[in-house]
């Protein structure tokens, strides 16, 4: 036990971030805060597949990760693309705001 | 390595909750890569090299950097931080607090049922990872790359009519 760690706290631990992450994207109205809590939901799904990888000392989890990562990339990308256009048209970053399709 | 393990999640869980919560958007972007650190940390004791190095490099450098920039051209100032505490009433945060904290208790009730499992830190090095990588799940790596470029074509789109937009509203308000 001491140079270990309980595979469960491992995953309360990712669960706890994921949750956190939830309860933001709920909680916010701020664009840029709904698209950080919507980073902190990936990377708290990523720590649980390396978590899950250690406990069997596979690469899968890592693979895994390197996978959320590009999905995480990606999202952001465009998400914070969608930011300013949102900015561009409403002049705030409240998304109440952006409730129709077109402006 | 079990007590940094369980230092590093609580300074993580502390700056996440601490992300969320913040009034200033900056704020709550360093506290995240706070948390970002912190979770690196639990990957290397962990064993896992590679996905720690990528944490540091990917999350906390470039996607934060992003962040960083779009906050800066929002030019948030101090209006904005109180139209957030405005939003940020009792009323408004208690109901999705109430219905997270359910779902969580829940995750955690699940969790008790501990199967004893040991996590036992096995190094696993970036040349197995890399290995993985390309031999079975290199269709993962083609889909990824896919999803990028979408992302990248996506990107330039609207960045593309955002400048068109401007360029002809200044236009306009010459004529």
């Amino acid at each position: 036990m001491i140079n270990q760690v309980p595979f469960e706290h491992g995953m309360i631990f990712a669960g706890v971030l994921f949750f956190l992450g939830l309860a933001g994207v709920l909680v916010r109205r701020n664009a840029v805060f709904i698209l950080l809590s919507l980073e902190i939901m990936l990377n708290a799904a990523g720590l649980a597949f390396v978590i899950a990888g250690a406990r069997f000392a596979a690469p899968d989890g890592q693979v895994m990760f390197l996978f959320v990562l590009g999905v995480a990339a990606a999202e952001v990308s465009l998400g914070l693309a969608l930011v300013l256009w949102l900015y561009h048209w409403q002049r705030n970053v409240d998304i109440d705001n952006a409730r129709s399709l077109r402006g | 390595m079990t007590v940094a393990f369980y230092l590093a999640a609580a300074v993580a869980i502390a700056a996440t909750f601490m992300a969320i919560t913040r009034l200033n958007a900056i704020h709550a972007l360093l506290y995240f890569v706070v948390s970002l650190l912190a979770a690196a940390l639990i990957l290397l004791l962990l064993g896992a090299r590679f996905a720690a190095a990528m944490e540091v490099i990917i999350y906390a450098g470039a996607i934060m950097v992003l962040f960083v920039f779009v906050v800066m051209i929002l030019s948030t100032g101090p209006r904005e931080a109180l139209q957030e505490r405005q939003w940020l009433r009792v009323s408004t945060w208690i109901g999705p607090a109430i219905l997270t904290a359910v779902l969580l208790g829940e995750l955690l009730y699940v969790m008790a049922g501990a199967t004893g499992a040991l996590i036992t830190p096995a190094q696993v090095t970036p040349a197995q990872v890399g290995a993985s990588l390309l031999g079975p799940y290199l269709l993962g790596v083609e889909l990824v790359s896919m999803l990028l470029l979408v992302g990248l074509i996506g990107a330039f789109h609207l960045a593309y009519r955002l400048g068109r937009g401007k360029a002809s509203e200044e236009a306009g308000g010459k004529r």
